[in-house]
């Protein structure tokens, strides 16, 4: 049938009328906020029931969440008298005294009141670093990968540690702790994991069989470990391991660990990355004459990295979390200052430990959700660049 | 390359500095502090207050060695150590001295491979109850939880004792001190059991100290020392007789106050120990008035007492078996001759 | 690079440095050279270290009696007779319990809230993502501390327990009456074993006959009928051959009875909520890797959402999901390590902590506890690779 045909039927029938009419709005029950009340909270019998759960849940968690935080929450005072129930004769949520009494602590541990400005202008170098890394249209950033990866942990080591010919007394890893410790640990995890990761995910996928054993023996016991092992053998068996001369401090130690245990994982997205760049790409950089490392340095891993940001960011937020397990081996990080600041006879009250626990998860939820977006956000810009 | 570069570096560091030797006395005066390990959590024998500034009996031990060794009580690096990880600190070299009121048995002097040089506080262990349970003694413990620390003499003294009373026992063991007392607040366990002394320290710590009581029973002997690391015989008399000074000074009645009055005093025993007659001092490897440092910074034995977990300090333990011999205790130390 | 002959020609003679074979060769001898070099120097510092130290070396105390008490063993474990070596399964064994319950709970937890984030309702799928993201971005450590606070402080003291069916509930844990087999019980096992023999075999059947004729048989019920139904008739013919050692309020503690301690509830509760985050997310991207027409075939045969999900979707999905779950796996198994900092008397807390402070030989006791868990680890990727090749997609 042709479309002549049938429009010279429609003129010749009566009851068909011949104008379009006004377009007119959908009805009330298929758009608006009704409509989508019911399409996504009420479409079904069994959604209503869940719906309403969920409502109970919520109206039996948040008021009591909102009252700990902030209704009944003590705002000043001067020790742990001021969040007794006993004393104070009404329902006491959070502490907030405690934490603003303790706040340097767990920022600093006890690193040396005069000398603390030395920690504030490594958080502020840190962050130059980051952000330059980060932030994808920054301009230098061949220069932000050396400042970050060279100029700043040298610039850190001497601010933090101190260099008595410049004029910086010694502050001995010991008195360092708190937020201080964790963003250390964390840092140099990052720092050294990137590097060495690369390393064992390119020995992993060598030709040379011995270069390969070795990765893969080195991956697959690190990572069929649990890290707290991990920091244990470095705490405990490295000093036996070298030379008693030569034996590293407490705090180093556990970055050692750290750092090993971050590398294993970090080899492993590495080489996922590797694995999805098309064989073309090493035959065309093997027919121009290019090494092997120029091959890599210029046509591989530029690649390979770039398709892996989204992956390399999650692997630094489980490092992230992970040096907080450095409390177990007696170091002085966040968790640990909380922990023994939680017990000071001055503040103990039934809501300290939550109010130091909240204030810990809260640090943390900040930095890696903060993350966990960046990852989410580079991602789609790649995706995007993929499509053009 | 680059990482056959650094493998390098490192099987080269390893190699090179194999052949020092292991000479703590040397190492400490070259390096111009005392490493020490200290407990850190533990009010009256090792514990920073918020400036950081540490204060205790063992930490006392700390000062005197570095006030004989260096010349300056404050020589020191505090390194805060857990019942778990003060061995290995020893053994590894990262401590010159362990002074975390550890008690001195058969296996761990022969297979730790340390050497206890003396006894600074005879302690036993005890348990921690609070009043409302209304118990007396120790064996009426049958069937109580008791909260302990792992790694410690004390875990296993508990186990023996509830063995030999034939009563049964429920311990809940934690990793480190504070998590224990925490717990014991907590209801988590019926009792509470470390050192005596300990118990006193702790139990200021808990949320309301008035309805605790520490049970008269001591279960076990504690004789808390510090310890240094076997085979380095000189540092280990360093040590010793810091110790032994100390003691005999309280004993000849010399203390921080009159110690410079009594450089004049005729008492030949008295002359020998603050280095005016004889060379005590240099025998040891340290300098002739080294012991009269100890005394003019750090105190004597009586004093730190005093000061840490005696009458002077918020313990408020009873001397007891720590008082001199000479005053119906047994704290002894062999002549300066 | 010019290309001025084109003509055949001799390859240019490189030198021998230049030749990769060489290079590969000359690389691996190095690499080997200093890796024996690292390891012989490590070792040598170890044994000159120890012996300078005068530590004891060996295995020795493995037969040496262990003298302390562990406050949950799942086998015959006392201070007085034991040894180190028992001391050591009692810890492997813990590890093992929290770790199989942890692993089902946070498969339910986690596959329910990764299902729920891809629900059409707003706002459960929208608490499910506010779980995920709170979840996932807390150090477990952390949680791990919170949960057993939370438990010992939301419980109440011993002499205010709740009670309920003869069961109790404090800050000590819960008690639960214990059943306690007596004679005649062994025949309702013997039954419960041939219950679940003989329900395999129907479902066997059954779909074997659904596959030929299309015909269904009542499989649910039957297996029902034979697994629960049977026993049951044989528990009362023998006249309920079953006791309760019911808990008892004793003069410290409740006596009796099974407890669960507040360091294993807070560790099961801890390890199973965060990991149900990560498999929840594994889950959501499983469901999302299969095709949406393939949901859209499904409802156009008629099939209702639940059928479509059960039958169709997470049968597909599973390919995808099984890998990263088993990783989640390993990873719940190796966080429980974590115990350590609550008291859960887990492998590491016992014979890392304990046992290597009683005998001081660091080397030895961390050696076995990192095998311990490779061989798990191991063990687990074997089972993996197997099963990763049965399910590989057959293209046809």
């Amino acid at each position: 049938m042709t479309m002549s045909e049938g429009e010279l039927a429609v003129a010749e029938l009566h009851f068909v009328r011949k104008q379009t009419l006004e377009q007119q709005p959908p009805p009330t029950s298929m758009s608006g906020p009704v409509a989508w009340v019911r399409e996504n909270l009420f479409s079904s019998p069994f959604n209503i029931v869940l719906t309403l759960l969920i409502a109970l849940l919520a109206l039996w968690v948040i008021p009591d969440l909102l009252r700990f935080v902030f209704f009944d929450a003590v705002w000043t005072g001067t020790d742990r008298n001021a969040c007794l129930e006993s004393v104070q004769h009404r329902p006491i949520g959070a502490c907030w005294p405690f934490v603003w009494e303790r706040l340097p602590y767990f920022i600093y541990g006890s690193y040396p009141i005069p000398e603390r400005w030395r920690v504030d202008v490594f958080f502020a170098l840190l962050a130059i670093g980051v952000t330059w890394l980060l932030w994808l249209n920054a301009p230098r950033r061949d220069l932000g990968v050396v400042y970050s990866f060279v100029a700043l942990p040298i610039l850190s080591y001497i601010l933090l540690h101190g260099f008595a010919m410049i004029g910086l007394p010694v502050v001995d890893t010991v008195y360092w702790g708190g937020v201080l410790v964790t963003i250390v640990v964390a840092s140099v995890g990052i720092a050294c994991s990137l590097p060495i990761g690369i390393l064992l995910a390119l020995g992993r996928r060598s030709d040379m069989p011995t270069v390969k054993l070795f990765s893969v023996v080195f991956i697959e016991f690190v990572r069929g470990v649990p890290l707290i092992t991990v920091l244990f053998m470095a705490s405990v068996m490295l000093p036996l391991f070298v030379p008693e001369e030569l034996s590293p401090n407490k705090l180093l130690r556990a970055l050692i660990g750290i750092a090993l245990f971050a590398s294993a994982y970090m080899a492993e997205v590495v080489r996922a990355g590797l694995a999805a760049i098309p064989k073309g790409q090493f035959e065309g950089a093997m027919a121009v004459g290019l090494g092997y490392w120029q091959m890599m340095r210029l046509i591989i891993l530029p690649q390979a990295l770039k398709i892996t940001i989204p992956n390399i960011v999650n692997t630094f937020i489980g490092m992230f979390k992970d040096t907080s397990l450095v409390f177990i081996v007696g170091i002085f990080d966040l968790l640990r200052t909380i922990e023994v600041s939680r017990i000071d006879p001055k503040w103990a009250t039934p809501v300290t430990s939550t109010t130091g626990y909240l204030v810990a998860a809260l640090f943390y939820l900040v930095f890696c959700y903060g993350m966990s977006r960046y990852a989410r956000m580079t991602e789609a810009r790649l995706s995007k660049a993929d499509r053009r | 390359m680059k990482r056959v570069v650094g493998i390098l570096a490192l099987a080269a560091a390893v190699f090179v500095a194999q052949g020092a030797s292991a000479q703590t006395l040397k190492q400490v005066k070259d390096r111009g502090v005392l490493n020490c390990g200290a407990n850190g959590q533990l009010a009256g024998f090792g514990l920073p207050d918020a400036q950081g500034n540490w204060s205790g009996l063992d930490v006392d031990v700390c000062r005197a060695v570095a006030a004989a060794v260096l010349g300056d009580a404050k020589k020191v690096k505090f390194v805060p150590l857990t019942a778990k990880d003060r061995f290995t600190a020893l053994q590894s070299g990262d401590v010159d001295l362990l002074a975390r009121n550890t008690t001195w048995t058969e296996s761990r002097d022969t297979t730790l491979g340390l050497n206890f040089t003396g006894v600074n506080y005879y302690d036993g262990q005890g348990f921690m109850v609070r009043k409302s349970l209304k118990v007396n003694s120790a064996l009426e413990l049958n069937g109580a939880s008791v909260c302990v620390q792992q790694g410690t003499t004390t875990e296993l003294n508990l186990a023996d004792y509830f063995r030999a009373n034939k009563m049964t026992l429920k311990s809940v063991t934690f990793a480190d001190a504070d998590q224990t007392v925490k717990a014991y607040d907590a209801g988590r366990c019926d009792a509470f059991t470390t050192d005596a002394s300990g118990l006193y320290s702790e139990r200021l710590r808990l949320a309301k100290p008035d309805d605790h009581i520490v049970l008269p029973e001591i279960i076990s002997k504690e004789p808390l020392g510090p310890s240094v690391r076997h085979g380095d015989d000189q540092w280990f008399d360093v040590v010793k007789w810091v110790l032994f000074a100390m003691i005999d000074a309280e004993d000849l009645g010399v203390d921080s106050k009159n110690v410079d009055e009594m450089m004049k005093s005729t008492n030949p025993e008295i002359r020998r120990l603050l280095g005016v007659e004889g060379n005590f001092g240099e025998q040891l490897g340290l300098s002739k008035d080294c012991f009269y440092k100890i005394i003019k910074q750090v105190g004597n034995y009586g004093e730190s007492f005093d000061r840490n977990v005696g009458a002077g300090s918020p313990l408020k333990i009873d001397r007891g078996l720590n008082k001199l011999w000479t005053k119906g205790g047994i704290m002894y130390a062999p002549p300066i001759h | 690079m010019a290309v001025e002959s084109v003509g055949a020609q001799q390859p240019a003679r490189v030198a021998f440095y230049n030749d990769p074979k060489f290079r590969s060769i000359a690389y691996q001898v190095v690499l080997c050279v200093l890796v024996v070099l690292v390891v012989y120097a490590a070792t040598t510092n170890a044994l000159d270290n120890l012996q300078r130290a005068h530590v004891a070396s060996g295995f020795g105390f493995w037969n040496q009696a262990a003298g302390f008490d562990i406050s949950q063993t799942l086998i015959e474990y006392s201070a007085s007779v034991s040894t180190y070596g028992t001391a050591f399964w009692v810890g492997l064994l813990n590890t093992l319990l929290v770790a199989v319950l942890g692993i089902v709970l946070a498969t339910i937890l986690g596959f329910t809230i990764g299902i729920s984030r891809l629900s059409k309702n707003w706002l459960l799928a929208k608490t499910a993502t506010g779980y995920v993201e709170t979840v996932r971005n807390i150090p477990v450590l952390l949680q791990l501390l919170f949960w057993y606070n939370a438990v010992l402080k939301a419980l109440p003291d011993i002499r205010d327990s709740h009670k309920f069916f003869g069961s109790f509930l404090n800050n000590r844990g819960l008690f639960v009456p214990e059943p306690l087999a007596q004679r005649g019980f062994g025949w309702v096992e013997i039954v419960f074993l041939l219950g679940i023999a003989g329900a395999i075999a129907f479902h066997l059947w059954a779909r074997k006959r659904q596959m030929a004729t299309g015909q269904q048989a009542p499989v649910a019920t039957v297996s029902l009928a034979l697994v629960i139904g049977l026993p049951l008739v044989v528990f009362f013919a023998f006249g309920m051959p079953l006791h309760f050692d019911m808990p008892q309020v004793g003069r410290f503690n409740i006596t009796g009875g099974l407890a669960l301690q507040p360091e294993f509830v807070a560790l099961l509760l801890g390890l199973s909520v965060y990991t149900a985050a990560f498999i929840a997310e594994v889950v959501r991207a499983g469901i999302l890797a299969v095709s949406h027409g393939q949901t859209e075939a499904a409802y156009s045969l008629g099939m209702k959402p639940g059928p479509t999900l059960r039958l169709i979707i997470i049968p597909q999905a599973m390919r995808v999901i099984v890998p990263p779950l088993t990783s989640q796996y390993l990873n719940l198994t190796k966080n429980s390590s974590l115990a350590v900092a609550i008291g859960y008397p887990d492998l590491v807390q016992v014979f890392t902590g304990t046992v290597l402070n009683q005998t001081g030989q660091a080397l030895e006791v961390v050696a076995i506890t990192m095998l311990v868990y490779l061989s798990i680890s191991l063990f687990t990727s074997l089972v993996m690779n197997i099963y990763n090749s049965r399910v590989k997609l057959v293209e046809r």
